[in-house]
């Protein structure tokens, strides 16, 4: 006997588009890669303060980019989960926050190795750089709560309770880290503002930014199906174990 | 008053529990829930008691749907589980206080004279047994009256001598216009209630 | 209404019956600040400027101990089950308990929170500024607190994931709640520090007890 077959309908037609798509967000994510990595690293200019230093900036400013994308994407999902029930929506906050999560371990190890010669020193208390520690914690407390609950429709309503706290409380966490950075450092030490942005910096920042997104969408369906499959198989053990 | 049930099915995680379960109680009635372990007496009871959502059907009371106004549905039942909702600091007489200012409702000295409670009623809850336990959960039915029971395993840890002055109480409750479904291993000799029992519903839907 | 004030009065009679665990509380709180001077020595300057962070963060920390029972008592005993079955709307269900273990395990700590600064050498202003601080801000502990209590009520080992959600979105209170101190300590107008403070527990106060809420649903189910 088979239950709530109109369940596996919307993620049917989601696998359906996600396979279309995947093989060319692999290419598209490879070349945007090598793109941006290449003008990068080796034809934008020298910055005339922090020299070579500067190109880990390609690196780091999409790496945060995308950590703060990828959390209001799954705060999107996640209230679409819970307002409209959608099947697709809770497991796509799922699936996206390990890659969100990666997104801003590289932001942080990126920025504490741009901090070195900038500053120093590995770590220096930036507003920004704690900003994205704080949002570290809250992509782990997210992954905590999904590992916690045995039944995943409850682990779902949970973390989407948590992603959507979270989501409200994140300016308020930035504009009071900003606020007391603003507190304890002299106007004087440099930000992570980075120089003044032109063409020949800025057109890399962007392919940079394009190669991550269509990065994470290639992770993110590798994700979602193998969730999906993952659930349709727990439901093909439990209808055997009826019958 | 009357409540009735129309093809209920419950699903948790991810595994059926029971499906198209029918069933209707009114005024004077008791109904008797059976059922192997697993059949799922206990999730049928929390869905009548509006602790878990049924995954289709429906539930109303009086022809209205409870999904409509749950609060108001509630206030019509009492609902007695595995737990015993006490708090071990409190007393007996002190944990039903509570729970009658807690409803608005107002008859704490009756339910310890019915349960038998007047002697360890001023002692916490702590050092009772567990049948003393028991008992002083029960008496909230009567504390807080309601005319829906709704009881998972009421007896358990009860002797027999409890177990008739419970039976007494249920029947007066019942011929007082109240109505009761409760789901229990053994038998209590009920004459007049009515069986509904969960295996057979496993067998039909099959 | 009666059916609120009843949960309440009860939650805080239960506190008190159980002493213990507010004696604990305190007895955290003066312990882990008391750390602190001897961690980084006892010169009196160093303690001043230290002072009000490390009281909020004792505080913090005090409160975050007390959490996990705002509901996981009533949760276990099926206490939570009846209460929820009862007149009360949820939302107001967690608002009777935030008030009850915001007056039971949060006040203590700010009553003995002006000796303890004392001991770490805050300035007189700084210790009025403290209080005043920790009246306003600390609902938003006992609010997003209670959210992360009803997310991980159910949970066996819920404590460490408890501070794992809660604490990151602490920080917000925190750094006001110390700023405004701070300010007060350096003779600057402290009243924009307290508006953003309140601000928070306004927000926090509107907010959390929904969200609370429908994770008292879903644990009860």
């Amino acid at each position: 006997m088979a239950i709530d077959l109109h369940k596996y309908a919307n993620p049917t037609r989601f696998l359906r588009i996600a396979n279309a798509i995947f093989p060319w967000s692999i290419v598209v994510s490879v070349g945007l890669l090598v793109a941006g990595l290449y003008l990068g690293l080796f034809v934008a200019p020298p910055d005339y303060q922090q020299g070579e230093t500067v190109r880990i900036m390609f690196v780091h400013v999409p790496a945060a980019w995308m950590a703060m994308s990828v959390y209001s994407m799954m705060a999107v999902s996640s209230a679409a989960g819970l307002i409209w029930k959608h099947p697709v929506a809770d497991l796509s906050a799922k699936a996206a926050a390990p890659i969100g999560a990666c997104f801003t371990f590289l932001a942080l190890v990126t920025g504490s190795l741009w901090g070195q010669p900038m500053w120093g020193a590995y770590w220096v208390w930036d507003a920004r750089l704690t900003s994205m520690l704080i949002l570290l914690f809250l992509y782990l407390g997210y992954m905590a709560v999904w590992e916690s609950f045995e039944d995943q429709s409850k682990a779902a309503k949970a973390a989407a309770i948590l992603v959507l706290i979270g989501a409200i409380n994140i300016p308020i966490i930035k504009f009071s880290v900003d606020w007391w950075n603003t507190l304890h450092q002299p106007a004087s030490v440099a930000t992570m503002e980075g120089p003044k942005i032109h063409g020949s910096i800025l057109t890399p920042l962007l392919i940079m930014g394009l190669a991550y997104t269509s990065l994470f969408v290639t992770i993110f369906i590798i994700r979602v199906r193998a969730e999906i499959l993952g659930r349709r198989l727990r439901m093909l053990r439990v209808n055997q174990l009826q019958e | 008053m009357s409540l009735h049930v129309q093809s209920l099915t419950c699903i948790r995680q991810d595994r059926l529990i029971f499906k198209s379960v029918e069933l209707s109680l009114s005024s004077g009635e008791i109904l008797w829930v059976k059922g192997r372990n697993g059949a799922g007496k206990s999730s049928l009871l929390r869905i009548l008691a509006g602790l878990l959502k049924p995954a289709s059907g429906i539930v109303s009371w009086d022809g209205t749907d409870v999904e409509q106004e749950p609060e108001q549905y509630q206030q019509n039942l009492r609902y007695v589980g595995h737990q015993d909702a006490l708090k071990t600091a409190y007393t007996a007489r002190e944990n039903l206080n509570f729970w009658s200012q807690y409803t608005g409702t107002n008859n704490v000295a009756a339910a310890l004279e019915a349960f038998q409670l007047q002697t360890i009623a001023d002692h916490p809850v702590r050092i009772l047994s567990a049948g003393q336990k028991k008992r002083s959960n029960l008496a909230r039915l009567i504390a807080c009256p309601a005319p829906l029971w709704i009881l998972d395993e009421p007896v358990s840890s009860l002797d027999t001598d409890y177990i008739d002055l419970f039976k007494n109480l249920l029947e007066t409750h019942v011929k007082a216009g109240g109505m009761a479904l409760l789901a229990t291993h053994q038998d209590l000799g009920l004459q007049s209630a009515r069986h509904l029992d969960l295996n057979d519903i496993w067998q039909v839907a099959g | 209404m009666n059916s609120f004030l009843a949960l309440l009065m009860r939650d805080m009679r239960l506190a008190y019956r159980q002493g213990s665990a507010l004696t604990m509380t305190l007895s955290f709180f003066v312990i882990a600040v008391t750390l602190f001077p001897l961690g980084v020595g006892p010169e009196l300057d160093v303690l001043a400027r230290i002072g009000p962070g490390v009281l909020w963060v004792g505080a913090l920390l005090a409160c975050l101990l007390t959490l996990d029972r705002i509901f996981q008592a009533d949760y276990e005993d099926g206490t939570l089950e009846q209460l929820l079955m009862g007149p009360l709307p949820i939302e107001f269900i967690v608002l009777a308990k935030i008030m009850a273990h915001w007056i039971t395990s949060v006040l203590p700590l700010i009553i003995v929170s002006p000796i303890l600064a004392i001991s770490l050498n805050l300035h007189s202003d700084g210790i009025w500024a403290m209080v005043i601080s920790l009246l306003i801000g600390t609902p938003v502990l006992s609010l997003i607190g209670a959210v992360g209590g009803a997310l991980t009520v159910a949970m066996r080992r819920g404590g460490v994931l408890l501070s794992l959600l809660v604490l990151p979105l602490y920080i917000p209170v925190l750094i006001f709640g110390v700023a405004s101190v701070e300010a007060a300590v350096a003779l600057l107008p402290m009243g924009p520090h307290l508006m953003l403070l309140g601000g928070l527990s306004l927000g926090a106060l509107v907010v959390c007890p929904f969200a609370a809420a429908a994770a008292l649903r879903l644990a009860v189910e």
